[in-house]
């Protein structure tokens, strides 16, 4: 007689796994990441090199995807530049919600090094952003941690409601 | 608060048209996964061809002229990076080299062989980029991984020399700050040893692939006096039948010690330019096998320095700068006024893996370049999209603009 | 008072020269002692005016009168197998000389030579389009008009190319500041969003040193951070950081250091 190995305490005794919708949703949405490909500069290429052999960002569930309408988190890569700012508005504003932002690099940050005049000092004047990663560039494993700090922030929201839609003013 | 809307209107607001009937205009970027950057292309077409191209540039230009002339000469050694940031050290070497004719200095010889090394790898990261790029833009994925690998091994290796992988700052003006890394010569060793097999692992996916010829082959074909017209350099100029090399036309450094090939071909096609920089790549491993005995024959007679001795304009050794008075003066002059060259003007051109990167400096004997403009070859090469592209259909484009190998942060600047 | 600061020349200053520091000059040399060179320049000098002539850094340097710029560079490509035009562009010398300096930098792949034109134009002055010579132009022409306002004669399209096109200013002129001016400060903002939203979304931060310790929005101390907006006291509570939750996920499994592997030689 094989033995039964189901914990009739625990799970309500059936051999499945109980959740509450908002761990579920949340499970699915940050888990499955599809990043829109926003590479403006060299920080670009290391976002190349984090979805490419070495660092693989597939495991994440991260997909780079080349339509704003397809893809959850726009990762802003690079220097953004007067002239560009009304496209990365567009952008942003197809993208369907729930939608996330995050800053690659010092010059997404807060304008970098380019302290010129035809650079916008940091894309937060533009579009809100919920990550800001450091560094110029900052390395693959920095836009993983990163990826992996926006999965922890994403399970902290309340999938069930509403969500308050995100705006810069 | 009261939420404002965006004011952006609709499509092509800042650009006006002259539209004939029966006349389609598409854009394509600025943001496009495969236009290698923030190219925007304004096509008007005719059923799928293509029949005027319209470049629009500028959208990551960052002013680094302008700041070139509000900066010291060494502090705009690290804006050099983020020009062509497939190849850092190539622009650090194009602008340093500059600055030494201007002051007239004369490099080390172990430093020398250190800076061909560094810009030997560079050209091969470039051209792996370019090849992975390209490929995945016409659809391989698995050259693109296979390419990457191989990349990231050319970066650990700089990465052990300056500390970082992508915008190395790795050369001086005046010589090179460190000397390589005990490590540097085996793991560069152990590369070039496998790179022959893997630049075949690339052909033999290639060169024999349906989809791949029937993009390259007899697309995008450059003629010799367009190619001259334009200002083309670099591999775009020798698939176009000239061969051209700086390296071996006016040789910088000691290339004219190392021997080498520079590959040329007539045909000006897709095809042609990609089997330029698979060749070229066989080129460098020859350069930096011969590179690394040059580097070990300087190792064998003593040769130690790394900086050129010019108290004037470049900080003696960190140990003078330490333990004597006179060097910290120095170098603290150097640093906080930075150096003046002498009042003249100079242009020199370096071949950087996209073709003649040249810097031009116009010095009126201050700390600040009076004015400094960058001949950067991408520009041209984004230019000539203009009358490339007509005539093609609209699957070409992409493989034109990859094989044209542009770099953004170069053509804007 | 106020000190006060030229406005036609707005470039960073070295704030110490030394009163007697006299800086040398890089040497110039005739362009007699080079054969190919003197060749060229006597070509040049039996068609057209040439104002100046030398030799530095290995590169032929000739002045020429701006009217004739067309033609030198035609009968250079034609009769002195200059074939490629490298580089052009423009020096801003308005606080000294009221003009600018442009420059045709041109490269000979038959003699391995390279050799400058130089022309000076006043400002206002617009300068003969070399577009139909060398197609290159068409660009660089473009940037020169963008940077610096100088126009070219018959070029075909004679708009900014570098900065969008309803840009004000010309920003490698001297006068303009490396930071932009008023209109290039608020550009981004008066197009996305109007005017009125300048005063929600507020000026540009452009001290990059500039830390305010107050500031929950920009910046917390590390290992202290508190949600967007809090007031910070200076005894926040710190909180280790993970990318987990203390619990573990929901059908995640948890990176387990002592199970992985660590790769001393990537490429092995």
């Amino acid at each position: 007689m094989a033995q039964h190995k189901v914990n009739y305490t625990q799970n309500a005794g059936l051999p499945v796994a109980l959740t509450s919708i908002d761990k579920i949703v949340n499970w699915g949405r940050s888990n499955s990441l599809w990043a829109l490909t926003y590479g403006l500069a060299c920080c670009g290429i290391e976002m190349m090199a984090s979805g490419a052999s070495r660092y693989d960002f597939d495991r994440f569930g991260t997909i780079f995807r080349a339509s704003p309408r397809q893809s959850d988190v726009m990762i802003v890569a690079g220097t953004l530049t007067k002239k560009h700012a009304e496209f990365i508005k567009r952008l942003y504003d197809q993208m369907t919600e729930p939608r996330w932002v995050i800053s690659m690099g010092s010059c997404a940050n807060t304008g970098g090094m380019f302290n010129t005049y035809a650079t916008v000092q940091g894309v937060d004047r533009i579009i809100p952003v919920d990550l800001y990663l450091p560094g110029c560039a900052p390395r693959p494993e920095t836009l993983q941690y990163g990826v992996m700090l926006l999965q922890k922030k994403i399970r902290a929201n309340h999938a069930s409601r509403a969500q308050k839609a995100k705006r810069l003013m | 608060m009261a939420q404002i809307k965006n004011r952006l209107t609709p499509f092509f607001e800042n650009i006006t048209f002259d539209r004939e009937d029966n006349e389609l205009i598409l854009n394509f970027g600025p943001q496009h996964p495969s236009a290698h950057g923030q190219l925007r292309l304004m096509l008007h077409l005719q059923q799928e061809m293509i029949t005027k191209a319209h470049p629009d540039i500028g959208y990551l230009h960052r002013g680094m002229e302008k700041m070139a002339e509000n900066m010291i000469y060494n502090e705009f050694m690290p804006t050099t990076d983020r020009m062509d940031y497939i190849a850092s050290s190539s622009n650090n070497y194009g602008f340093a080299l500059t600055v030494e004719k201007l002051i007239g200095l004369e490099v080390p010889r172990r430093a020398k062989v250190i800076r061909m090394m560094l810009l030997e790898i560079n050209r091969l990261m470039s051209h792996i980029f370019w090849l992975a790029t390209t490929a995945l833009d016409i659809g391989a994925m698995t050259v693109f991984l296979y390419a990457f690998r191989e990349r990231e091994y050319l970066m650990d290796i700089i990465e052990g020399y300056c500390g970082a992988r992508l915008t190395h700052a790795a050369i001086r003006i005046g010589g090179v700050p460190l000397d390589i890394q005990d490590s540097f010569i085996s793991q560069l060793k152990t590369f070039l040893d496998k790179l022959p097999e893997n630049i075949k692992t690339y052909e033999d996916l290639l060169d024999t692939n349906r989809i791949w010829l029937m993009r390259m082959e007899e697309v995008g074909t450059i003629s010799t006096e367009m190619a001259l017209s334009w200002g083309c350099t670099g591999p775009m100029l020798r698939a176009s039948g000239v061969a051209w090399d700086i390296r071996k036309e006016e040789p910088y450094e000691l290339y004219d010690e190392v021997e080498f090939n520079v590959p040329y071909s007539d045909k000006g096609d897709n095809f042609a330019r990609y089997r330029i920089f698979m060749e070229e790549m066989r080129e460098s491993a020859k350069i930096l096998y011969q590179t690394i005995d040059m580097y070990e024959k300087c190792v064998k007679d003593g040769q130690t320095e790394l900086m050129a001795h010019a108290p004037k304009y470049v900080s003696a050794p960190k140990l003078d700068i330490m333990t004597q008075n006179y060097s910290l003066m120095q170098h603290f002059v150097l640093v906080t006024q930075g150096m003046r060259p002498p009042v003249g003007e100079v242009y020199v051109a370096t071949e950087s893996p996209k073709g003649e990167l040249g810097f031009f400096i116009n010095s009126q004997g201050g700390p600040y370049p009076y004015r400094l403009k960058v001949r950067a070859p991408s520009f041209w090469h984004a230019g000539i999209l203009t009358d490339l592209l007509p005539g093609h259909y609209i699957p070409d484009v992409v493989s034109i603009i990859g094989t044209t190998n542009i770099v953004f942060g170069e053509v804007d600047r | 008072m106020r000190a006060y600061k030229p406005k036609d020349d707005v470039q960073a200053k070295p704030y110490y020269t030394d009163r007697f520091y006299k800086s040398p000059q890089v040497p110039k040399s005739s362009p007699e002692s080079d054969e190919l060179f003197s060749a060229d320049l006597d070509a040049i000098k039996e068609k057209f005016e040439v104002l100046d002539a030398y030799i530095q850094v290995g590169q032929l340097v000739v002045y020429i009168n701006p009217q004739d710029n067309f033609k030198v560079l035609e009968m250079l490509k034609n009769e002195r197998a200059y074939s490629q035009l490298s580089e052009m562009s423009a020096i801003d010398w308005i606080a000294d000389r009221g003009g600018f300096e442009v420059f045709y930098q041109m490269l000979s792949m038959a003699k391995r030579k390279r050799i400058r034109i130089k022309t000076f134009i006043k400002k206002g002055q617009a300068i003969n389009s070399v577009e139909k010579l060398f197609r290159s132009a068409d660009w660089s022409e473009r940037e020169m008009f963008d940077m610096f306002g100088i126009e070219a004669n018959g070029h075909p399209f004679m708009k900014r190319i570098l900065m969008p096109y309803d840009w004000q200013g010309h920003p490698l002129l001297k006068t303009y500041p490396l930071q932009g001016d008023e209109f290039a400060a608020w550009y981004e903002v008066d197009k996305i969003y109007g005017k009125e939203a300048r005063d929600i979304i507020g000026p540009e931060i452009r001290d990059t040193a500039r830390v305010d310790r107050y500031d929950s929005e920009r910046f917390t101390l590390l290992g202290h951070e508190v949600p967007k907006g809090t007031k910070i006291t200076g005894d926040e509570p710190k909180h280790k950081e993970s990318y987990q939750e203390e619990g573990g996920v929901f059908m995640v499994k948890k990176f387990d250091r002592k199970s992985s592997v660590v790769i001393d030689d990537p490429q092995r």
